[in-house]
């Protein structure tokens, strides 16, 4: 991202900026990619319960070498542990809590994310392949708040953040935040609202490479990540 | 006396009707019966409708299935996981039909069935290409779907222990798909890795009763 001149997040720091905003006690569902590695970054002695759409609620992090078991993988299939305090559950009580509101955030990946919160994360209509949905529209329709953390644009440098979203929709109107590599916006009903941005960016620079109306927040702030691995 | 365990994975799927539709519990690689699936392929029934969240993988249990073109449709919601080859290659070939469901509408589907109920509505796919032919209503302000049940002929239970009865205790996140298919199958038939006396078991931990459990088979030397 040469011509923008500034320094993008990395995924973990992506999840990072994600991860502080997740308060204590929440129930959370990570999505698969870079939501999962929120997980790592919650900040110290805040309890925050991961919910896996596969019947896990409690899960922990990956499992050290020689704690491996392979009958518990999260919603990624990959090996995972469960905290203290953490329990099973089977395939329909795991959905209702996510289609039940029983979840007060999801975090998710996305493909597309429209000036109204429309959400695009399931199927990019590659017709050579099978679609698969998962547990897409579950989460975005039923967890209390939707959070998308994504690349700000595609990778020939479309915006990704649309009017309108072109590729089949997983859900009308659920995204509340999403966090960028770039920066992080609020979906309001007066539009897109930025709270924060990277070190260098700015309104103008940010606008050209979104197709929606942005907006700066009165209490808009600068985004100091951490360093860390990419 | 009520024993339900049988000596082999042959008994334990004899029966089973060409154009069966087939409960295959499991999550990726994680609780799936794959020696049922095994014995399911030598029992030779064909034209299945095979229910389950992914498609199967490498060239053993629902893939080895499908690559010997026994299965007409999969319900499923998420195919595209691990070396889904087999699947992919049908559908390519388009030998066989996919009907794509989210993964909690396919599990209340099934817990419909078990419950006796007619179907249900929900919100999710609402406003989405998921919903095209379904019947909608709108309930309280918000959009919601028509769900019918699923109900199977089999239901294939990967679980940890059984007693002769068929109450049921599960390993972790193996138990995933497995205590819903359970209720949901005219015949259920469960693949376990031991067996213990009636009465052993914690009647607080039992996670399917044995009244949703037809038959047992232990696979793996413990009987």
């Amino acid at each position: 991202m040469t011509t923008l001149n500034v320094t993008p997040l990395t995924r973990h720091q992506l999840a990072w900026r994600a991860a502080q905003d997740l308060p204590e006690g929440a129930f959370v569902n990570l999505g698969i990619g870079i939501p999962t590695l929120a997980a790592s970054y919650v900040p110290p002695g805040r309890e925050v319960i991961f919910h896996s759409e596969n019947g896990v609620l409690g899960l922990g992090p990956a499992p050290q070498s020689g704690e491996e078991d392979e009958n518990l993988i999260d919603a990624g299939k990959n090996l995972t542990t469960l905290i203290t305090g953490g329990c099973y559950v089977h395939h329909a009580d795991a959905f209702l809590m996510i289609r039940g509101g029983h979840l007060d955030i999801s975090l998710l990946g996305a493909f597309e994310v429209s000036e109204a919160g429309d959400l695009a994360n399931w199927t990019t209509d590659d017709p050579s392949f099978p679609p698969g949905v998962g547990g897409a529209m579950d989460l975005a329709v039923g967890a209390k708040e939707i959070r998308v953390l994504m690349d700000h644009v595609s990778k020939k440098g479309e915006p990704r953040i649309l009017k309108t979203c072109s590729l089949p929709l997983t859900a009308p109107r659920c995204v509340k935040r999403i966090y960028t590599n770039l920066a992080v916006i609020d979906v309001t009903p007066k539009g897109l609202v930025v709270l924060e941005m990277v070190p260098g960016m700015t309104l103008e620079k940010l606008q050209a490479i979104t197709e929606p109306k942005l907006t700066l927040a009165a209490a808009f702030k600068e985004i100091a990540p951490p360093k860390m691995a990419a | 006396m009520i024993n339900k365990q049988v000596k082999t994975t042959a008994d334990a799927v004899a029966g089973v009707k060409d154009g069966a539709v087939v409960l295959v519990a499991g999550f990726g690689a994680v609780g799936v019966a794959d020696d049922l699936l095994e014995a399911l392929h030598n029992q030779g029934a064909k034209e299945l409708t095979i229910v389950a969240n992914n498609s199967g993988n490498g060239d053993h249990g629902l893939a080895r299935l499908i690559n010997s073109g026994r299965v007409r449709k999969v319900i499923c919601s998420y195919p595209r996981s691990g070396d889904y080859s087999a699947f992919l290659n049908a559908y390519r070939a388009k030998s066989l039909e996919l009907e794509l469901v989210p993964q909690g509408t396919i599990s209340e589907r099934m817990r419909a069935a078990a419950a006796g109920l007619g179907g249900f509505f929900s919100p999710v796919s609402a406003n989405t290409r998921l919903q095209d032919g379904k019947e909608t209503r709108e309930i309280d302000g918000k959009l919601h779907v028509f769900e019918k049940p699923l109900k199977g002929d089999i239901a294939l239970i990967r679980a940890r222990t059984a007693d002769r009865w068929g109450n049921l205790i599960y390993t972790k996140s193996a138990r995933n798909f497995n205590p819903v298919m359970a209720m949901a199958a005219e015949l259920t038939v469960a693949q376990v890795d031991n067996m213990v006396e009636l009465g052993t078991m914690d009647p607080e931990t039992v996670v399917t009763p044995s009244i949703f459990v037809d038959r047992v088979v232990v696979v793996g030397g413990n009987a």
